[in-house]
């Protein structure tokens, strides 16, 4: 750490001090709603398997934005270009981790989901 | 149903086997002996000030290097004990629990508490010192992430004598982890333990993604980094996207087992695939979190050792980050016999195979960096050396598991076993190894013996081979992983007889290391230059071992193997009389105490949760609570090296 980070450090202190941080408070209670929604869904068994596994994914695709909006200060500033790159990687990795699972899971059609 | 704490206080203490009594007795006396040692020489306020509460990041480089030296000891005597059980036909040295227990644990310390922490030792002795930086981005949680690998391996390790060890192998599988089949305390120890400690593996991979880019000096590009930075950039990736997996999948096994869950009960509802699915998720990528580093020291040792620089220096980094993603496009292939169909098997064989090829453009780049090269075979460079055909018959057999019809057949049998000790000992542990006896000077200050050195590493070497060759042969004969016991008249005892003899080569091996070590201490050759290998990378511009804020000028890079090319400018400027710039104060982190006691409340909360003695855990977790609270508030992290400091601290190390 330089003379010039700790500057820096000052600086964005100074400048993220807006008091009360609403959107922190407003970000748990909105992931912790689609975390309980989602077992509601699972545990309830509601609706046909189809539509409630679209809708936990629905649920899961809000719980990254707000995680991103919210919570991982993706707004905050214009960050080199690798940023992009990482979050596309971040992307690629999610959606082959989620489709993956439910490709080798559903056991080439013979289970349900 | 959770398991009533009265239930178990009656097996609180782990009773009837003279092992265990034998451990606990060597567990108690030499806990008197540091505490003697330490009361007798006055030591435990240096043991506060300098490392408990230390947030160097070389300090808590070397006590990961430890921790993971003696868990590569236990882990080795597991090893030695399961190899004496098998040693011949229907030996009685074990019984099939006490297997059981031993087998478990040996994988679950040997890949989390001992390759893990031993690559976080290599990634915090250089990098920093690699990038020209005077510390990590992050120091305060860097010691955190110390401390909770710490008392998560205590935890673990615990469970041999209280509570009982886990013993449903170290992927710890549902059904067999749930608790329709495995009711007392050790399937919690290993799930807590390894949640405490996967939080700290998390800090650190967030912690070194940040420092790597952003904490470089100044000219030193990403395509100018050296090659071991490249590859923790690229392990510490890995890390922030597999462990969630991991801590995802744990945390429902707990709490299908503490609160009566049931995720991974099939008559319930649930889906035990699911566990292997998801703990797979993360175990592959695993192993390329542990290796991708290896592949990093290989390149640096390579590089000086031959005394040219690196081959196809592109390629290299192209190939690490081809390999990391395509880590996760291969995890089907340990559960291709789950039978998820022959198109999901075809597609994760194929992409399984693929890792092949950027290993090999890796492999080859090491061969061409040593053709024509002053090669100098020192230690480092032998383990490096007996990595190559290592690898390479590690990396045939494993294209031969990828093939996932061929895979019914070898699936969990001791093909498999040799193929993965072949890639994780031949790769993993050679390099840390070579990783280890390269940097110690820039640890220590001193050389480790280099007569000692080859020995320990020939009969290592020797004793692998001895120990692992018959193991495929046997696998393909029918036997599998984890029985305890076989019958004469299969012609598995020679084979059997013969690895075991190889297990006690490497054990005498290991010896020799410690012996290396510890003769190096007194008479090992110092190093006074800080460049004791003619090297071309930062971390040997400067004296060893480094004053605590490193850098006292951060030095302006222009290439790659940037010390290399100070060296020989450096002529030049002694020519031209050019004076050095002005010292200005340095900036660094202050100690703290709280990452230490931090991980104790872990540890309590921890303890507390495994025996389901809810009022602990809730004392442990509130710990924890406080310890974040109170960092919140605090607002004196920090000071300034004064230049008349520095200045003495560097004439005092022979430099101006």
């Amino acid at each position: 750490m330089t003379v010039s980070h700790q500057q820096a450090n000052r600086r964005s202190h100074s400048a993220g001090d807006h008091g009360f941080p609403w959107s922190h408070i407003a970000g748990y209670i909105l992931s912790v709603v689609l975390t309980a929604s989602a077992l509601w869904l699972a545990v309830a068994h509601a609706g046909r398997p189809v539509w409630r596994l679209s809708a936990i994914l629905s649920l899961a695709s809000a719980q990254i934005f707000v995680q991103l909006f919210l919570f991982m200060h993706i707004t905050e500033s214009h960050g080199p270009r690798y940023h992009v790159l990482a979050l596309v990687l971040a992307a690629v990795f999610t959606l082959t981790v989620v489709m993956g699972s439910i490709w080798i899971m559903s056991f080439n059609g013979t289970q349900a989901y | 149903m959770p398991v009533s704490p009265a239930n178990l206080t009656g097996h609180f203490f782990v009773t009837g086997d003279p092992l265990i009594y034998g451990a606990d007795a060597s567990i108690l006396l030499a806990s008197a002996a540091v505490v003697f040692v330490l009361t007798y020489y006055k030591k435990w306020r240096w043991l506060w000030r300098e490392w408990l509460t230390t947030v160097d990041h070389k300090k808590i480089g070397v006590m990961y290097l430890m921790a993971a030296l003696l868990m590569l000891f236990r882990g080795g005597v597991d090893a030695i004990l399961m190899r004496t059980q098998l040693m011949l036909p229907n030996m009685k040295f074990l019984a099939a629990e006490h297997y059981n227990q031993i087998f478990t644990t040996h994988g679950t310390i040997m890949i989390l508490f001992m390759a893990m922490p031993l690559i976080f030792a290599m990634f915090n002795i250089a990098v920093p010192l690699q990038i020209g930086a005077r510390d990590v981005a992050f120091p305060y949680l860097n010691a955190i992430s110390f401390w909770l690998f710490f008392f998560g391996a205590m935890l673990l390790n615990l469970s041999f004598v209280i509570g009982g060890s886990p013993d449903a192998g170290w992927t710890s599988y549902p059904p067999l982890a749930g608790l329709g089949f495995d009711r007392g305390p050790g399937e919690n120890f290993y799930l807590l333990a390894l949640q405490v400690s996967g939080i700290g593996s998390m800090a650190t991979g967030i912690n070194f993604i940040v420092t790597i880019l952003k904490m470089r000096a100044p000219g030193m590009t990403l395509t100018k980094m050296p090659l071991f930075t490249w590859s923790v950039l690229a392990s510490s990736i890995l890390i922030i996207y597999a462990f969630p997996a991991l801590t995802a999948a744990l945390a429902l096994l707990l709490i299908d087992r503490v609160a009566g869950a049931h995720f991974f009960t099939m008559t319930q509802g649930g889906n035990a695939m699911m566990y292997v699915n998801l703990f797979w998720i993360w175990g592959h990528p695993e192993v390329y979190i542990v290796v991708l580093p290896a592949f990093g020291i290989f390149s640096e040792v390579f590089s000086t050792f031959s005394g040219k620089r690196i081959f196809g220096y592109t390629s290299m980094w192209l190939s690490l980050m081809t390999i990391s993603v395509l880590s996760y496009f291969v995890w089907v292939h340990h559960f291709f016999t789950m039978g998820a169909g022959p198109d999901v098997n075809s597609f994760f064989a194929v992409a399984s195979m693929a890792v092949a090829i950027p290993t090999g453009v890796k492999v080859f780049n090491w061969l061409f960096t040593m053709y024509r090269g002053r090669i100098r075979f020192t230690v480092p460079m032998l383990w490096a050396l007996a990595f190559i055909p290592n690898f390479a018959i590690g990396g045939a057999t494993g294209v031969m598991l990828a093939a996932a019809p061929a895979d019914y057949q070898y699936h969990n049998s001791y093909f498999l076993i040799a193929h993965f000790h072949q890639v994780l000992i031949g790769g993993v542990v050679y390099g840390m190894l070579a990783g280890m006896y390269y940097w110690w000077p820039k640890m220590f200050g001193f050389k480790l013996n280099e007569r000692l050195g080859r020995w320990g590493f020939w009969l290592f070497n020797i004793g692998f081979y001895v120990c692992f060759m018959p193991l495929y042969p046997l696998g393909l004969m029918g036997m599998t992983r984890r029985m305890y016991v076989y019958p004469a008249g299969l012609h598995w005892a020679l084979l059997n007889l013969i690895s075991t003899i190889g297990a006690y080569v490497m054990g005498i091996a290991f010896i020799l290391i410690v012996i290396d070590v510890l003769y190096s201490i007194v008479r090992g050759e110092r190093d006074v230059t800080g460049d004791p290998w003619n090297g071309r990378t930062l971390e040997w511009s400067l004296p060893s071992p480094a004053p605590h804020y490193n850098f006292a000028r951060i030095p302006a890079v222009a290439s790659r193997d940037a010390w290399w090319a100070m060296k020989e400018q450096r002529a030049d400027d002694l020519n031209s009389g050019r004076q050095p710039e002005p010292l200005q104060p340095i900036h660094m982190p202050k100690n703290s105490g709280r990452p230490f006691i931090l991980g104790v409340f872990f540890f309590v909360g921890g303890f507390g949760a495994v025996f389901g003695w809810y009022l602990l855990a809730a004392l442990g977790f509130v710990g924890v609570l406080f310890a974040l609270l109170s960092r919140a508030l605090e607002y004196d992290t920090d000071y300034y090296i004064s230049v008349e400091e520095i200045e003495r601290t560097e004439t005092a190390l022979g430099r101006s």
